[in-house]
């Protein structure tokens, strides 16, 4: 676009103003963290009276809070890594081979990324509770039944995002591998995979994240033993006091983990999302 | 005679040019199928998947069906324990969960009706935003890499973070916002209960438009950084106003991407849980019950799963309707990924 004087003025203005929008809530969540129990039990301040980090330390006595963590990472990091081993085998056949059925495949995958999970969360909860009857496996309130639903999400997400991914890397490479001789799933493993890995790194994180901020199946399959940040920081309010402090310091420390994954892979995410979704 | 050749040409050119490069893919595919050859390069891709298309079976395509049947089955608390076993009630479900006139009915079509506007209110005010932001950034301003980041902060926080965040604000008594208009600004005498009654359903937009306007905002900037500057450069020698310029050269050039980052978004919105699950606990306010909430709430607080299954199964139809214009523009028919 073309700059003219008018445009860089409200540009000036209009950076300002998305910029507050984003920051204000930020800045109540940080500055509550700091603020002492007094604080937080009045009118809303601006300004603490003094700055402590002592609700940093509370949070993790109040609630147990390292085991909902421990919870988080077993089932996320293996919904994930589950999700983008089997992502990437189909979506390399997606992108590769013209083979009957593709299409039908493809449809398939496309369709299910779009229900909402309750959809899902039903049926899946009525086999699990089956399951448990008949064959004696409890999936309801293990993480192995978390773990199973937060696929149902991520799975259709990872092909489709892989797909696009490697669409857009040359074939000469494989076929150079081919024919030196390599098989095919050599070459799948020695040239595409490196060539692919920024992809790989951003789609996981990706899937990292949206598993991670995940409620909805989080607020039905847990249990005591296995529940999940999503659902574990209600505690900090359910007492007669909100520990408003405390539950913005926990904010705070579950984010961390996310945030500084996508400021790492934010530049493949981009594209990722583009060619995977906009092609 | 000049100008209709003049027309012609390029687009012969093009033809050409697409005729060469199938041409090239054709000999690339067989390069690919036939080294190795056989009945191994044959069912190559099937092996590949294969573990998707069980895991597809297994936590999709026999759940949606399970969805379907379990619509048609009297399953209540008492039933729930051992559901195959439960009565088989025919219609009943849908009548009560979807009847108009019934208490129940009228509350579904209430929620499916309020769900359409969150999502188009929703979604008109994040595509405002992310598309002001994105012109914005286009082109190279001081600090646009810390910006960018900046502005894709709320839509990296873990969901239920950023509900929590919105939820503290409203907060009735001590909130940030009533301290802001009641206190600060003195626009307001009383301090408003923000998480009841109509306002809710406004709160539930403002925390919705707050976490996905970023969305909006990474994929238009990625559609906008791909037009070449010197469309522009030619309308501004021919005198087009900035705003003429956005009209006729930007929306225009960015539709696809636009059509499909709205469907997409849309869907998102229209699905959302978490964010009323957070603000208001497992039962939203009449005012602002979305239907997943409704569906949970029938479901996991009143265990009638045979009414929640009623409403899924209406929910699906619709859904998948939208879902084939989703296809239509993501996937054309008879093109694949790898063409």
């Amino acid at each position: 676009m073309i700059e003219t004087r008018g445009f860089k003025i409200l540009r000036a203005f209009g950076l300002v103003f998305l910029s507050a929008v984003v920051l204000v809530p930020l800045f109540v969540v940080v500055i509550t963290s700091l603020k002492p129990l007094e604080d937080v039990q009045g009118i809303f301040t601006w300004i603490p009276s003094e700055i402590t980090f002592q609700p940093y330390l509370d949070i993790w006595k109040t609630v147990p809070l390292a085991d909902y963590f421990l919870n988080s990472l077993i089932v996320v990091c293996i919904a994930t890594a589950f999700s983008v081993v089997i992502a990437v085998l189909a979506a390399y056949a997606l992108s590769r081979f013209p083979f009957k059925g593709a299409r039908t495949f493809s449809l398939m995958v496309l369709s299910t990324q779009m229900f909402p999970g309750i959809l899902f969360l039903l049926p899946l909860f009525l086999i699990f509770t089956q399951l448990q009857r008949t064959v004696g496996i409890q999936l309801n309130g293990s993480h192995l039944g978390l773990i199973i639903t937060y696929m149902t999400f991520s799975l259709p997400f990872a092909i489709w995002m892989l797909a696009g991914f490697f669409a857009s890397i040359p074939k000469d490479l494989e076929e150079a591998a081919l024919i030196d001789g390599t098989t095919r799933m050599g070459a799948l493993w020695r040239v595409v995979l490196p060539v692919a890995r920024p992809g790989i790194v951003a789609v996981s994180v990706y899937c990292f994240i949206t598993a991670w901020g995940e409620v909805l199946f989080a607020s039905v399959m847990t249990n005591a033993d296995t529940r999940t940040l999503a659902v574990g920081l209600r505690a900090y309010a359910s007492q007669t006091d909100v520990f408003w402090n405390q539950l913005m310091a926990a904010s705070v420390v579950v984010s961390l983990p996310v945030l500084i994954g996508f400021m790492i892979v934010q530049r493949h995410l981009v594209t990722g999302l583009s060619t995977g979704a906009v092609k | 005679m000049a100008a209709p050749q003049g027309v012609r040409a390029p687009r012969e050119e093009r033809r050409r040019r697409r005729r060469e490069k199938k041409a090239q893919a054709a000999v690339a595919n067989q390069v690919v199928q036939t080294a190795g050859g056989g009945w191994r390069t044959r069912i190559f891709p099937y092996a590949l998947i294969a573990p998707a298309s069980v895991m597809e079976l297994l936590i999709h395509i026999i759940p949606m069906i399970l969805g379907v049947c379990i619509a048609f089955l009297g399953l209540t608390q008492l039933t729930i324990g051992n559901w195959t076993e439960a009565p088989f009630v025919g219609m009943e479900n849908f009548i009560e969960g979807l009847d108009p006139a019934g208490a129940i009915g009228s509350q579904f079509y209430a929620a499916l009706l309020r769900t359409v506007a969150y999502t188009l209110i929703s979604l008109a005010l994040a595509w405002a935003l992310g598309m002001f932001g994105a012109v914005l950034l286009t082109s190279k301003v001081r600090g646009r890499g810390f910006l960018r980041t900046l502005f894709l902060t709320p839509y990296a926080l873990p969901q239920y973070v950023g509900a929590i965040a919105w939820a503290f604000m409203f907060n009735q008594s001590d909130g940030a916002v009533n301290r802001f208009l009641v206190d600060d600004l003195g626009i307001l005498d009383d301090r408003p209960f923000w998480l009841l009654g109509d306002n809710a359903f406004w709160v539930l937009v403002i925390v919705t438009v707050w976490q996905f306007w970023p969305f909006a905002f990474l994929m238009l900037l990625a559609a906008l950084q791909n037009i070449p500057t010197d469309v522009y450069e030619a309308a501004a020698m021919d005198g087009a106003s900035t705003w003429k310029q956005f009209t006729t050269i930007t929306l225009p050039m960015i539709r696809q991407a636009n059509l499909v980052m709205l469907l997409i978004l849309g869907l998102w919105i229209f699905n959302q849980f978490n964010i009323p699950y957070v603000l208001f606990g497992s039962g939203s306010p009449d005012e602002a019950m979305l239907v997943s909430p409704l569906i949970y709430e029938q479901s996991f607080n009143y265990w009638n799963f045979g009414l929640g299954g009623a409403m899924s199964t209406l929910l699906l139809v619709l859904l998948l309707v939208v879902s084939a214009v989703y296809i239509r523009l993501v996937m054309p028919k008879g093109k694949q990924l790898n063409d």
